[in-house]
């Protein structure tokens, strides 16, 4: 009983970490390149809207056509449509933060305000602007994603723990590793890291600063917007609510790079920790005590007052190596010197 | 050596920092923008609708002015959305982040719920009124000054502190709604004295469709004459534009940086907070998560676009109000949902963000 308790918390949290783990690191190559992105929930609100309608346009021309859809086709066209809107996200940031130098801040709140809307409103209508009826619901898609490795049935509580996932859960752990590889060892990696922390030198070492700004905001999007394929797909079951819990997990992916220090490996874990945080309610009699219905926003809180520890005691400590990159947030432009 | 420099030729762009534009100029580029905003959300909306962009505009319009009463719950969401932006417009003119509006407004809201349930029917109107004002404001002002406390003290980064306490207001507020749940079960805390109307806002006069959207219009509009006075002709108004531009320089000249910015954000958290009390006293008379309903986010916008001119941002909130409501008629009338507001916010930010560029800088192209 216990440890069938203590295996679905963590399979829950898994399920939960994974979407902002995508997030995450999304923003943490975003920020690398010292661009601030506040417009992480609305890309992955963008990428999550963007995978349900090109899966359900799919699904639905099959059907049309009284074929089967082809699961890896479901798949492609959802990862694809979700990165594409993820990254088309973070291009409208660029565009406005590095070519238009508009204020960082603000342009992220707006494409956070814009994602929102537009997957809420399509979300909400699509299946009617179609000519449907009810919610709509993109099942094969949904099951082609969370097609299970074999051994999860067969190995019991270890088969469960770590094989249960679809392969979008041992994909995020992947991006974090290659994430972290990419940004400490690779050439590129160190480019990206110098225009995030002083932008003028690597201007005048010869980096193309733009270049760099542009590709690593796009690309971190693009992932950001797989944590919006995740929680559509997987975490929802290939259906829509417009409940805000996108929204919600967006910003804890954007609290969850500070808990990281920007280290795409902490993300792993720390992804996962918020998981059990944030379901911890649930889970309250593990500890032998069960939750009254109101106090359980207290414990709702938890994640959050992780978050605001981190902030507070990384402020405090400076440690050098913890610190955000030293131009996050700040505009670059070569003629203001 | 002179041969090579005459050889480097002159990029095809140059972007060349302009030296000052008059007022009427950047408005006038802010007004174009706004304009080619409201064509492509007109495109927008053909392209789902099929339908006439201007009669469309024109049933947002009907959505938004159609009758008496609605007219004024426009004016009345104008003004609750004012009162935020005009809370958030000192701070970020001091560019300090403050995301968490959204937080102050739920505490005010939660302070002024609990005096309407507590004092609504046994304290005096006025005296519960005053009550109401004082904690909310007090709360929201407390929301605002913990993580400029941390801020001065330490460089915590108030983008990311002020976020994280929305979230546990908002959760603060679930807590609450479910302590005062009422009728039980119903998860919700519904009209807090309706009997009585004890601790409700009062109204004016005896017309049933604008009597109880006076005092919230009334109070808001106070608010903006003094914060348009407040920014532009007092000290700390100067104070705070200083600090905005450079803290160093705010520094050279002796300015006490930590004192301005805690000073800042007591006000601004305390105002948020105040608009937390005329939503629940004056228009929704119970607490929810809704009582902030995005509000906190939304008056970044119009705060930003309006450049912190207080009477501008009049005009801007009205604008952004407009499209909710007529977003949702529009919603109502072809059965879609009301979202479409937001990717038009969106969209008008957007451009107006963009457009930002073109007061600031000009571009040169390179001579033939």
């Amino acid at each position: 009983m216990n440890i069938d308790s203590w295996i679905q918390w963590f399979q829950s949290a898994v399920a939960f970490g994974t979407v902002i783990m995508f997030g995450c690191c999304g923003e943490i190559l975003t920020e690398k390149s010292g661009n601030l992105n506040l417009g992480i929930p609305g890309t992955m609100y963008m990428g999550g809207i963007a995978s349900l309608a090109g899966a359900f346009f799919y699904e639905n021309a099959c059907a049309k056509a009284g074929i089967t859809p082809n699961p890896l086709l479901c798949i492609l066209v959802a990862f694809l449509c979700a990165f594409a809107a993820g990254a088309f996200g973070g291009l409208i940031y660029s565009f406005l933060t590095t070519t238009l130098r508009a204020n960082q801040n603000v342009t992220g709140l707006t494409l956070t305000i814009f994602g929102a809307g537009l997957a809420n409103f399509f979300g909400g209508s699509l299946n009617k602007l179609a000519g449907g009826v009810g919610q709509i619901s993109i099942s094969a898609t949904s099951d082609a994603f969370r097609t299970t490795l074999p051994f999860a049935t067969t190995w019991g509580s270890i088969g469960r723990l770590l094989f249960s996932y679809g392969f979008l859960a041992y994909f995020a752990v992947a991006v974090a590793v290659v994430m972290a590889i990419f940004l400490k060892r690779s050439h590129a990696g160190l480019n990206l890291r110098a225009v995030g922390e002083n932008p003028a030198t690597a201007d005048a070492a010869g980096i193309n600063v733009t270049k760099y700004k542009y590709l690593a905001t796009c690309i971190g999007c693009g992932i950001a917007g797989l944590g919006g394929l995740y929680y559509v797909v997987d975490y929802t079951k290939g259906t829509w609510a417009n409940d805000g819990t996108i929204e919600t997990l967006g910003w804890l992916a954007v609290a969850l790079v500070i808990f990281t220090t920007w280290k795409p490996l902490n993300a792993i874990w720390g992804s996962y920790l918020f998981g059990m945080l944030y379901w911890m309610y649930l889970y309250t009699e593990l500890f032998g005590f069960t939750l009254s219905r109101s106090s359980q926003p207290i414990f709702k809180m938890l994640p959050y007052i992780a978050t605001m520890l981190v902030l507070i005691l990384t402020s405090i400590r400076k440690k050098r190596e913890n610190q955000p990159p030293a131009n996050l947030g700040l505009p670059y432009f070569r003629e203001e010197r | 050596m002179s041969n090579l420099q005459t050889k480097t030729r002159e990029p095809f762009l140059r972007i060349v920092k302009r030296d000052g534009m008059k007022a009427w100029q950047s408005w006038g580029i802010r007004g174009i923008a706004l304009l080619v905003a409201l064509i492509i959300c007109a495109l927008f909306v053909y392209t789902i609708t099929e339908l006439n962009p201007l009669s469309v505009y024109g049933s947002m319009a009907k959505g938004a002015f159609g009758t008496t009463r609605r007219m004024w719950i426009t004016f009345q969401d104008t003004a609750i959305l004012l009162c935020v932006a005009l809370g958030l417009a000192p701070a970020f003119k001091m560019k300090f982040w403050n995301i968490g509006a959204e937080g102050q407004i739920l505490v005010g809201g939660i302070a002024t719920a609990a005096c309407m349930i507590y004092f609504g029917e046994i304290l005096p109107p006025w005296l519960t009124i005053l009550i109401m004002v004082l904690t909310s404001a007090g709360a929201g002002a407390l929301w605002g000054l913990i993580p400029a406390l941390f801020k001065t003290k330490w460089n915590t980064n108030e983008t990311l502190f002020t976020l994280m306490m929305n979230y546990i207001a908002i959760q603060l507020t679930a807590f609450f709604v479910a302590k005062w749940e009422n009728p039980i079960g119903s998860n919700s805390v519904g009209v807090i004295n309706p009997d009585s109307k004890g601790g409700w806002l009062p109204e004016i006069g005896t017309n049933p469709r604008v009597s109880p959207y006076i005092l919230p219009v009334t109070i808001v509009l106070a608010l903006t004459v003094f914060m348009f006075f407040y920014l532009k002709n007092t000290k700390h108004g100067y104070e705070i534009s200083i600090v905005g531009d450079s803290e160093n320089t705010a520094r050279y000249a002796g300015m006490n940086v930590k004192k301005i910015v805690l000073r800042t954000m007591l006000i601004s958290g305390g105002i948020c907070g105040l608009a937390g009390f005329i939503n629940v006293s004056g228009a929704c008379h119970t607490i929810s998560e809704g009582v902030s309903g995005g509000r906190g986010f939304t008056a970044i916008i119009v705060a930003w676009l309006a450049k912190f001119n207080a009477f501008v941002m009049i005009f801007v909130s009205l604008l952004l109000v407009f499209l909710e409501k007529g977003a949702s008629q529009i919603a109502s009338d072809y059965g879609l949902n009301n979202e479409a507001s937001e990717i038009m916010k969106g969209i008008i930010l957007f451009f107006v963000l963009g457009s930002e560029f073109f007061i600031n800088y000009r571009l040169i192209f390179r001579k033939k």
